[in-house]
């Protein structure tokens, strides 16, 4: 190719090469800008209102008065029932299906269904919720029956999350335990399970910060709009964020709805810190063989 | 007297036949190097030594093997027991990602061995015999893995030691290593001899001639020659050998 032509096709390629940079920043543009525009508009109508007080008070009727501290207590009252449960659940499906289950046609239709499981719509979970717990084993509209709802929602997740920590884990460190006389159950909780831990605790936070956002299922199943109390055992009726939050939003005043705004910045404070956790502990332990 | 006896030995994977018809006797307190090109079956018939094949899916193992006289493939035996005799160092170093201590703890602790001074004892005794002790008594607690691979290498054998075993199997233990790494383990393996029966896999002839009592050649699943290791090295009786140890292929 003679030279001036070459030189003329560089230009063009350069160009293209340009357009292309700028095509691919553009889209992630629309993304950080949406973001940008949400949090910006969040922060300016809630700001103001998010003051001590909103934190400690329970709803009221007066905008002044009302506070999320009731559905902030429900929040945590779900994730502290709903994490050992999905856990120890997930965990040990996980387990099965990584570890003992022989390769078939049962675990392979087990594993599509964990798979489908997870892309289920959430308010499904909600009838389930309120057919088996609710109204099933009688717990009524309480914290538990919304906890146990919230589990098997995200139980998929974690199954999903802990059976690929548990397969990353070198199988020459499997064989070193089983070389040295040590049973599978040894092999498991001595050598797996540690080496596992952080991706599957990792996979379990992400888990509880999906579970920590959702509404539908705890409306299909009950969960009060307006709770002025915190729930004080399990069987209590209870309210979380992400309602309290529906609440304010569909009532006429506009005051409540800047304590809407001051609401979702809470809970993306909770969600946000939940998911750093989990960003930090990958970090920390990524690599150690 | 022979400590390991092996009759008759066929091993299928699935269709494929890796082992044919292998009959050897190992002494005890010796060393056997096991030599031949890449898919002998040298590795697969060190694992049947310890049943690691077991845990390979499709796998079919005619014949007896005997170990002390027990055979290892009878009904009632115990793999977990039988592991314990028969201890197993891998050709990549796979410490746990646990402290130095706890690797080599790791065997007593899963026999069922709690008592802290006695652990400590058996820690020492397993890290010195492994000539690792030096270097590591004042960093017990530290990531076995912040260790060099020679290290490492040698941890994993001070490992397998502290079970107690009566033989060490070595699928080759230094093709991982750089040459002092390599002349440290095989000094060591000559140290080890004294106690244990030792059977070695390995790639590297010079290695078979320099540490080895005895060799066995392996060739496309048969044993060709089995024998003392200077009389192997310096007169072949088998042609196959003969082109093998020359560098006529593999």
């Amino acid at each position: 190719m003679e030279r001036r032509r070459a030189e003329k096709h560089l230009a063009v390629r350069k160009w293209k090469n340009r357009v292309a940079a700028g095509a691919f920043f553009l889209a992630t543009s629309v993304g950080i800008a949406a973001l940008a525009v949400l949090i910006g508009a969040i922060l300016r109508d809630g700001l103001p209102y998010l003051t001590w007080d909103f934190l400690t008070n329970v709803p009221s009727r007066i905008p002044e008065k009302a506070g999320i501290r009731s559905a902030l207590f429900g929040s945590l009252w779900l994730m502290v029932l709903t994490a050992p449960v999905a856990f120890v659940l997930g965990v040990a499906t996980a387990i099965y299906l990584e570890e003992y289950a022989k390769p078939g046609r049962l675990t392979r239709l087990i594993q599509t269904n964990i798979h489908n499981l997870a892309g289920v719509p959430s308010i499904v979970f909600g009838i389930l919720g309120l057919t088996l717990f609710v109204r099933g084993i009688g717990l009524g509209r309480s914290v538990l029956a919304g906890a146990l709802t919230m589990a098997l929602l995200v139980l998929p997740i974690i199954v999903v999350a802990a059976q690929e920590a548990l397969r990353a884990v070198p199988s020459s460190l499997r064989h070193a335990s089983y070389a040295l006389g040590a049973t599978r159950w040894q092999t498991i909780r001595r050598v797996v399970l540690p080496a596992a831990l952080p991706s599957i605790l990792t996979g379990t936070i992400l888990a509880m910060s999906r579970a920590i956002g959702e509404t539908a299922p705890l409306i299909m199943i009950g969960a009060l709009t307006f709770v002025a109390f915190v729930p004080t055992s399990p069987l209590d009726a209870f309210t979380v964020l992400p309602i309290q939050i529906f609440n304010w939003v569909s009532r006429p005043q506009e005051a409540f709805h800047h304590l809407a705004a001051a609401g979702i910045i809470v809970l993306l404070v909770v969600l946000l810190s939940m998911n750093l956790t989990a960003v930090l502990l990958r970090n920390k332990f990524q690599k150690r063989y | 007297m022979a400590i390991i006896e092996v009759r008759d030995l066929n091993l299928y994977y699935g269709e494929h036949h890796a082992l044919k018809g292998i009959s050897m006797d190992i002494e005890a307190r010796s060393i056997t190097a096991l030599i031949g090109p890449s898919g002998c079956g040298k590795s697969t018939f060190l694992r049947t030594l310890n049943r690691m094949n077991d845990m390979i899916k499709g796998v079919r193992i005619e014949g007896t093997v005997r170990i002390g006289g027990d055979d290892i493939y009878a009904d009632d035996v115990d793999v977990e027991l039988l592991r314990k005799r028969v201890g197993m160092v891998f050709q990549q170093p796979n410490p746990f990602p646990k402290s130095i201590y706890d690797n080599v703890a790791f065997g007593p602790r899963i026999h069922g061995v709690n008592d802290k001074r006695e652990l400590d004892e058996i820690v020492e005794r397993s890290l010195r015999q492994a000539a690792l002790w030096d270097e590591v008594k004042d960093v017990l607690k530290k990531p076995a893995l912040s260790l060099s691979g020679g290290q490492q290498q040698r941890l994993c054998i001070a490992r397998a030691l502290a079970v107690e075993p009566d033989i060490l199997l070595m699928d080759e233990p230094t093709s991982a290593l750089d040459p002092i790494s390599t002349a440290k383990i095989e000094e060591l393996i000559q140290e080890l001899k004294k106690d244990y029966t030792i059977v070695i896999v390995t790639h590297n002839m010079q290695q078979a001639a320099r540490v080895s009592d005895r060799t066995a050649f392996f060739l496309q699943g048969e044993l060709v020659e089995y024998g003392d290791t200077v009389e192997l090295f310096h007169n072949p009786r088998d042609k196959r050998t003969e082109d093998y140890i020359t560098g006529r292929f593999g």
